[in-house]
């Protein structure tokens, strides 16, 4: 028997808890190289969109990619066909995936930022809508997720223009992402996603100059997993609101863990680089875990989450 | 052309690692991918055992390969042990396991008239040879190694080739691009499909788009997904970026101000 796995998030209904990070899987691009057969076993519960801005953007020049040990660090710079393009040409093809749709945006001012959840929150199609603000505020040149005042009015202004949920994804760049959640939450957010990136370099071998064309670049993969087990486990208690938690996870058990720390909901990121389908291995492996747990916590009392092996 | 892959990573069982000269020819048993890759089209392996821990904690995202040839069942992938991630492939024995995303991008066009003229240089012979397979005696193809050692790959080609060697070991001593020029002096109608280095790829690119010539170049580029996620693998073209995983890795030369593109080939 294939164990229950619906989640309630944020008043959306999941048929599971696992979802994708942004920007670490593009469905359009996936379905034109496997075909239906990606809809038939879709690897998440809900689909998160690469982050769209308001003008289309090219992204960094290459080179963008650096492997690190057990991880990647990447300089992508969030090429986008903006918000026009997004809605026209994306949107549509979205809306055939077999699960509910997270758009993700990033405004470079708070005006733009309205601007886009207005315009993307009077969709149908969109289920629940997650601000990036890990960019800096062109206005006051501060990071507006590294800053809980920031933060405090990105989400005021932004929360005025949708009914939808609103999810702030959390930087792990920032001095205190517990005072940051805390800010978002009683400015009006839904829910919190993190982490994204932490910010790493790598140098060319010979010239030892930055690699990455876009200078610096954020680090994923396991190698920041416990970074961002620690962040979430902390946020969780600062915070009500739900916690979609993510950062280095590769297997069902590194998911139940992040449950464990306080996450309602997790995401896979880098690891779908190395297998597309990663998804869908860890949420049927997270399933038969929590199952296997609450059959433990029922007949021998043991509380759910907690476990000798390591 | 494009095949599409079984969606998700498989498990393929290492059929053998032949030596080929200084290269190392893995052959994989793809029971549950298609057998009909096209030719230019390439596959994401990583070894199921121990893909990690090795030179600096690497390698760990899965490596492109273009397929060489499919022979009985099995798909050949030509490498050459340079980092740690070929450096673990190159040590896989019959029996052990690979983990294979593919076939993935984009292969080459036929030409729409005239001959087809094959250019491969080093490592970069790979999709020549399957696409040499498919075309027959109606292709022409040049080959470029750095010396003997190398060109040994030569002999993979079961029609006749024109060889060419950095430092004239085997074959004419000069650049396979100086063999192109001839060709192409003596047949200006001909189709150019070339894979290889990108100082090779741009003399490639910049002596084609000088005689008016159409060239189809598979190029190279360091990626993580090799299925349009990561954003990575991009290329500038006169079209703006583009992912060389979904909308390459071959590319119209028409579209590239150059094949030079920073990162690649390091």
């Amino acid at each position: 028997m294939t164990p229950a796995r619906e989640i309630e998030l944020c008043g959306v209904a999941l048929r599971g808890p696992v979802l994708n990070g942004s920007g670490t899987f593009d469905a359009i691009a996936a379905r034109r190289t496997f075909g239906e057969a990606l809809l038939e076993r879709f690897p998440f519960d809900a689909f998160v969109s690469k982050t769209i801005t308001l003008a289309p953007r090219q992204g960094n020049p290459p080179p963008r990619l650096w492997e690190t040990p057990a991880g990647l660090i990447n300089s992508i710079g969030l090429p986008n066909k903006g918000l026009d393009g997004f809605l026209a040409s994306d949107l549509p093809e979205l809306a055939q995936l077999p699960v509910p749709l997270v758009v993700s945006v990033m405004g470079f001012s708070h005006d733009e930022l309205a601007e886009l959840v207005g315009r993307v929150g009077e969709r149908d199609e969109v289920a629940m809508i997650e601000l990036n603000v890990s960019c800096p505020n062109v206005e006051t040149g501060l990071v507006m997720g590294a800053d809980p005042v920031e933060t405090t009015r990105a989400v005021e202004r932004t929360r005025t223009r949708t009914d939808k949920p609103l999810i702030v994804k959390l930087t792990p760049n920032a001095s205190e992402p517990q005072a940051v959640a805390a800010a978002a939450q009683a400015a009006g957010a839904d829910a919190v996603s993190l982490i994204n990136t932490l910010k790493g370099m790598a140098l060319h071998p010979r010239t030892k100059t930055p690699w990455l064309g876009g200078g610096s670049g954020g680090v994923s993969g396991p190698a920041v997993r416990a970074v961002a087990l620690e962040q979430v486990y902390t946020v969780a208690r600062a915070v009500e609101i739900p916690v979609i938690g993510m950062g280095g996870i590769q297997t069902g058990r590194h998911a139940a863990d992040f449950l464990a720390a306080g996450a309602a909901a997790v995401a896979v990121g880098t690891e779908s680089f190395r297998d597309p389908a990663a998804g869908a291995r860890i949420a049927d492996d997270l399933a038969v875990i929590l199952a296997s747990e609450r059959g433990l916590s029922e007949s021998a009392g043991t509380p759910a989450g907690t476990r000798a092996e390591t | 052309m494009r095949t599409l892959a079984p969606f998700g990573r498989r498990p393929a069982r290492v059929a053998g690692v032949e030596r080929i000269g200084e290269y190392d020819l893995l052959w994989a048993e793809d029971a549950d991918g298609p057998g009909d890759p096209r030719p230019g089209q390439f596959y994401m392996l990583a070894a199921e055992e121990r893909w990690g821990a090795g030179s600096d904690e690497r390698p760990w995202l899965p490596r492109a390969f273009s397929y060489c040839r499919v022979e009985d069942g099995r798909i050949g992938f030509i490498l050459e042990d340079i980092g740690p991630g070929t450096h673990r492939l190159a040590q896989l024995r019959e029996g052990e396991r690979l983990w294979l995303t593919g076939p993935l991008g984009i292969g080459f066009t036929p030409p729409a008239s005239g001959r087809p003229l094959l250019v491969g240089g080093g490592i970069g012979v790979a999709p020549i040879l399957c696409w040499s397979d498919e075309l027959g005696d109606a292709a022409r193809v040049l080959l470029g190694f750095r010396s003997a050692g190398y060109a040994t790959a030569a002999s993979l080609f079961h029609g006749d080739v024109a060889l060419a060697t950095d430092d004239g070991s085997a074959g004419k001593l000069a650049y396979v691009t100086e063999l192109l020029r001839e060709e192409l002096d003596a047949d200006a109608q001909a189709t150019v499909y070339a894979c290889g280095p990108p100082p090779m790829l741009e003399a490639v690119r910049a002596l084609c788009a000088e005689r008016g010539v159409t060239a189809q170049l598979a190029m190279e580029s360091g990626m993580a997904c090799g299925f349009g996620a990561c954003f990575g693998c991009v290329v500038p073209t006169r079209n703006g970026y583009v992912r060389l995983c979904v909308d390459g890795p071959v590319v119209d030369a028409a579209e590239l101000e150059t094949a030079l593109v920073p990162g690649s080939g390091h």
